[in-house]
C-alpha cells in the first residue's frame, strides 16, 4: 500500500529561518502549510506603513511574502485575547524587555498543535536554531517548548535537528533526519547563504519579531499600565501605541499626537472614542487625549496641539476641541514655546 | 458581502476577509474597505494562494482602499 503524503504545519514568522525550515520539508515531498498568530504586537513590514512619508519601503505582510515564495497556503490566525495572558502573566518571565519570549513559544507551538489535531496534520515545524535566541532557543529550553505546547515529538525543527534527540517524523521516517541541518548559534551566513541559493527574498526585522523587544514601545505599555493603576490592555491600546507621538504632560492625561498625514488619518479613526484636538485655521496634526483633564490641563494640551501645527509661530492659534459624541468647543490659546515642552513628557 | 475593515493595520483586513470567506459560496463577491495600504498588497497575495480572484481595487479620494473578490473556494 503506497504511504500517504504527510503533512506539516510550519510556524511562518516572516523571517528568514522559519522560511528555510519550510523548504527543507517541501524538498522532501512533505506536505506544508504556514500558519501565523497575530497577536497584536507583530511587527510588519508595514505596521509603519500608515505614515505616507515611509511607503518607499516594501508595503507587505513577512509572513504573506514568504508563503508566496514558497508556493504554500497561509492561515492567519488571531489570537490577540488568548495572548494576553502570556504577556501578563509569562511563567517564564521576560527577556530584555516586556517579551515573553519562552512563554510565547509554548503558546504557539501549542495553537498549531491544536490546529494540527483539527486538520488531521501529522507534525509541526519550526525555523528555531539553537542557541540563536538568549530565552527561547537554548539546548534547554527548547525541550520546555515541546512539552508545554503539548507538541512533544511531533515538534520538528529542520534547522537544528541534527544537534537534537530524533523526532517522531525522523524516526517513523516520514522526514530524512541526514537531509536536515545542524545549525547552531547567532552566525546568520548559512542561512543568507541558502537564501541566496533559492533566490529568496526576506525580512531583516531590526530587534525581534515583535513590538514586546522595542524599548520604545515597551515604555508607553509600562506607562499605559502605570496610568491606569493595573496591567491590562486592549486592542486600540496596543494598535494606538504604535502610532504618533506620546507626550504625558500630566499624570491623569496623555496626548497622541499624529507625525504626517497617514498617521493623521489613522487616529481619525478614533474621534468618537477619545477626545481630539486639532487646529482649524492651520495645518496641523490630529491629537487624541487619552485620560482626564480638567479647565486648565485642556489649555495646556491644546497650547501642545498648536506647538506641533503650522501656527505655531502666531501669538494666539485657535484649536478645536472635540468630544466623542461629535460636539466640539474652540479654544485660543497661545502656542506652547519650545522650552516648555519638557523632554520627560515624551514617551 | 461588505466587510469593513476600515482602521484596522495589517493583517487584519486579510483576517477578516478569511474569516468573511468561510461564510459564502463559491463565486459570491465580497468588498472589503480599509485605509491601511498594506491592504493593497496583502489581500491579492492572500487570495493568489487561497485561489480567490480579484475584480476591483480602487482608491477613493477619502483615501479608502475598496477591494472586490470574488470567492474561488
Ligand atoms: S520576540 Fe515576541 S513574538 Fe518573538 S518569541 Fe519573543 S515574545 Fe514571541
Amino acid at each position: 500500500m503506497e504511504e500517504r503524503k504527510r503533512k506539516a504545519v510550519v510556524l511562518l514568522s516572516g523571517g528568514l529561518d522559519s522560511m528555510l525550515a519550510a523548504r527543507l520539508m517541501l524538498d522532501q515531498g512533505i506536505h506544508v502549510e504556514g500558519i501565523n498568530f497575530f497577536t497584536g504586537f507583530c511587527v510588519e513590514g508595514h505596521t509603519h506603513a500608515v505614515r505616507l512619508d515611509r511607503r518607499a519601503r516594501p508595503v507587505r505582510n513577512n509572513a504573506l511574502h514568504s508563503a508566496e515564495q514558497l508556493g504554500i497556503r497561509l492561515h492567519i490566525i488571531e489570537v490577540i485575547e488568548e495572548y494576553k495572558d502570556v504577556v501578563l502573566n509569562p511563567r517564564h518571565g521576560y527577556g530584555a524587555h516586556l517579551n515573553p519570549c519562552l512563554d510565547c513559544k509554548s503558546f504557539m507551538v501549542g495553537h498549531a498543535r491544536q490546529w494540527m489535531e483539527e486538520h488531521g496534520f501529522d507534525f509541526i515545524v519550526t525555523g528555531e536554531v539553537l542557541g540563536q535566541r538568549p530565552m527561547s532557543q537554548r539546548r534547554d529550553t527548547l525541550p520546555v517548548v515541546a512539552r508545554e505546547s503539548g507538541a512533544l515529538d511531533r515538534l520538528l525543527r529542520p534547522l537544528c535537528a541534527k544537534l537534537l534527540p530524533p523526532t517522531l517524523p525522523e524516526r517513523e521516517g516520514w522526514v530524512d533526519r541526514e537531509r536536515l541541518l545542524g545549525l547552531s548559534g547567532r552566525n546568520r551566513k548559512p542561512q543568507i547563504g541558502m537564501a541566496h541559493a533559492y533566490g529568496y527574498e526576506y525580512a531583516q526585522p531590526a530587534g525581534g519579531c515583535c513590538f514586546l523587544t522595542d524599548p520604545n514601545y515597551t515604555k508607553k505599555l509600562r506607562d499605559l499600565w502605570g496610568s491606569r493603576g493595573e496591567r491590562r490592555y486592549d486592542f486600540d491600546d496596543i494598535m494606538l501605541l504604535k502610532i504618533g507621538r506620546h507626550l504625558r504632560p500630566r499624570p491623569s492625561f496623555k496626548l497622541i499626537i499624529g507625525r504626517e498625514e497617514g498617521e493623521n488619518r489613522f487616529l481619525e479613526g478614533y474621534r468618537n472614542r477619545f477626545v481630539h484636538l486639532w487646529t482649524p485655521e492651520h495645518n496641523g496634526p490630529l491629537a487624541l487625549l487619552q485620560g482626564a483633564a480638567d479647565d486648565a490641563d485642556l489649555d495646556l494640551a491644546c497650547a501642545i496641539a498648536a506647538r506641533f501645527g503650522q501656527g505655531r509661530a502666531a501669538q494666539t492659534v485657535r484649536v478645536a476641541v472635540g468630544e466623542p459624541n461629535g460636539s466640539r468647543h474652540d479654544r485660543e490659546v497661545a502656542p506652547l514655546p519650545p522650552h516648555a515642552l519638557a523632554t520627560d513628557w515624551y514617551l | 458581502m461588505d466587510i469593513d475593515a476600515r482602521f484596522l493595520l495589517c493583517p487584519m483586513p486579510v483576517i477578516r476577509l478569511s474569516a468573511a470567506m468561510a461564510k459564502v459560496a463559491i463565486g459570491d463577491r465580497l468588498t472589503v474597505r480599509c485605509t491601511d495600504p498594506g491592504a493593497l498588497y496583502d489581500i491579492p497575495a492572500w487570495c493568489r494562494l487561497e485561489g480567490h480572484e480579484i475584480l476591483e481595487t480602487r482608491t477613493e479620494s477619502s483615501g479608502e482602499i475598496v477591494i472586490v473578490v470574488r470567492a474561488g473556494r
